[in-house]
């Protein structure tokens, strides 16, 4: 029988995580020598600019072609492009550069994150202490704001996610509270007082961006300017929802051990380049200060400490559909990935915990 | 009244680089910055208690190792988030090669 449990960051379960002392504790870490952390953790300006050249260029380039084919059938693949580069790109881009780790040099992380975040629909301050809290508190039930996929799995919501439907309404709902100088509950448990200022002006500028596109698109007739801006967030997010559901979903909950609640899984280089080599999502957790160029050779490092990677997102759907099926039919279960013999093993009591 | 401690031989510490340092209850981060000066601040980080020697220094930030906070390592400042505390820092001196902290 699935236990019931309370997802919301203000319930009983989130009292539950902190008295088992589940909340920001200590979580198990691969070995990796000093000299070669550091060598990872290096940041580098020429490779962040050069991978942000080609994805603004080619935001610019899709745009272009759909601007000039519009409204022709012809536009679609272009659309379909400036889509994933807008609304699942912008994803790790805001990812990458919120942790810091992109660029060496601190303000071009910045100019990333805001646009990044402003593609994604992401108030950039209240969700950079939402993914700090995820990072403490990775897949802890009523302590993580961003599991996405709970139990039992809410497949209606799986599916519109696809199309980015509940983070719009969730977005410009939490939008409404910022612009009206609040901002939402929840938000007020992880974003300390002395941020709540940014927030709301954040949101009150992103209004007036929304507002002055919807204004163009009546003025000129056209859903151009949508198009361009705002919509994308929508029919681009399937590849970051594709991609994303795959980081914790159907692993454990309540552990302490990356391992057991976060999956790599290796994938072609279209989705690497878009994802910015967040399939390597074991090897980040652990060691977030390693920026996304050099997971492979971390991962090159410690994977004989980790579970084997799925080959393909293919074969990792293969494994968690059936997992989530079963949730969805009331059974509690989920996937306790295998240790190859050279791994230190699971720490018994996180075993018992689960 | 302040004292004092060795703390650890110069050459413990690779340039741009930190080490731990624990005396009594207490747990400190010694830096070396990359011309060669020697800083000490709180070994854990104000955010969420984590252990600053396991993060990266660059030039004179430390980096925490969890969220990636920063401080200015030489003046113990805050400057980035989720690091909104600042870390106390606490003097150093260098005699016969080996590094001393007044704490
Ligand atoms: S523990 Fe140091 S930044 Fe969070």
């Amino acid at each position: 029988m699935l236990r019931q449990r309370d997802y919301s960051l203000l319930g009983k379960d989130g009292e539950r995580a902190v008295e088992m002392g589940l909340a920001a504790a200590d979580w198990y870490l691969s070995e990796v020598p000093r000299s070669e952390l550091k060598s990872l953790m290096r940041r580098s300006d020429r490779i962040a600019i050069r991978d942000t050249l080609l994805w603004l260029g080619g935001l610019i380039l899709f745009a272009g072609i759909g601007i000039a084919l519009w409204p022709s059938i012809w536009s679609a693949p272009f659309w379909l492009a400036y889509g994933v580069l807008y609304g699942s790109a912008g994803d790790s881009r805001w990812h990458e550069a919120g942790h810091g780790t992109a660029f060496s040099t601190q303000w071009m992380n910045e100019v990333v994150y805001q646009l990044g975040s402003f593609m994604m629909m992401r108030n950039p301050t209240a969700w950079r202490w939402s993914h700090i809290r995820h990072h403490t508190d990775t897949i802890i039930v009523g302590r993580d704001p961003e599991i996405a996929v709970m139990r039992p799995p809410d497949a209606i919501r799986i599916c519109l996610n696809l199309l980015a439907i509940p983070n719009a309404v969730q977005s410009f709902t939490r939008m409404g509270y910022h612009v009206t100088g609040r901002l939402h509950p929840e938000e007020a448990t992880y974003v300390p007082e002395q941020e709540w200022n940014k927030v709301i002006l954040e949101s009150r500028i992103w209004c007036v961006i929304y507002a002055l596109t919807i204004a163009a698109t009546l003025w000129w007739s056209t859903l151009l300017p949508l198009m361009v801006i705002g919509l994308p967030s929508i029919y681009g997010a399937w590849h970051h929802i594709l991609t994303g559901v795959l980081q914790h979903a159907a692993l454990a909950e309540d552990v302490l051990d990356h391992r057991l609640n976060t999956r790599t899984f290796y994938t072609n280089p279209i989705t690497r380049f878009v994802y910015w080599n967040m399939n390597y999502h074991v090897e980040h957790h652990m060691f977030p200060m390693v920026p996304y160029h050099a997971l492979p050779r971390l991962h090159a490092l410690i994977r004989d400490d980790l579970p084997e990677p799925d080959k393909s997102m293919w074969h990792a759907y293969r494994q968690v559909l059936p997992v989530l099926i079963r949730q969805l039919r009331g059974e509690d279960v989920f996937l306790v990935r295998e240790l190859p013999d050279s791994a230190q093993p699971y720490r018994a009591e996180l075993h018992n915990m689960i | 009244m302040a004292e004092w401690v060795e703390a650890c031989a110069a050459e413990d510490i690779e340039a741009e680089d930190l080490i731990r340092f624990d005396h009594g209850d207490f747990t400190y981060a010694i830096y070396r910055s990359p011309n060669d000066r020697f800083y000490c601040t709180d070994g854990l980080c104000t955010h969420e208690q984590v252990h600053l020697a396991d993060g990266l220094v660059m030039d004179n930030i430390i980096e925490c190792p969890k969220h990636n906070g920063r401080f200015d390592y030489r003046t113990g400042k805050a400057r980035g988030a989720p690091a909104c505390v600042d870390l106390n820092v606490y003097p150093t001196k260098v005699e016969n090669g080996r590094v001393f902290i007044q704490i």
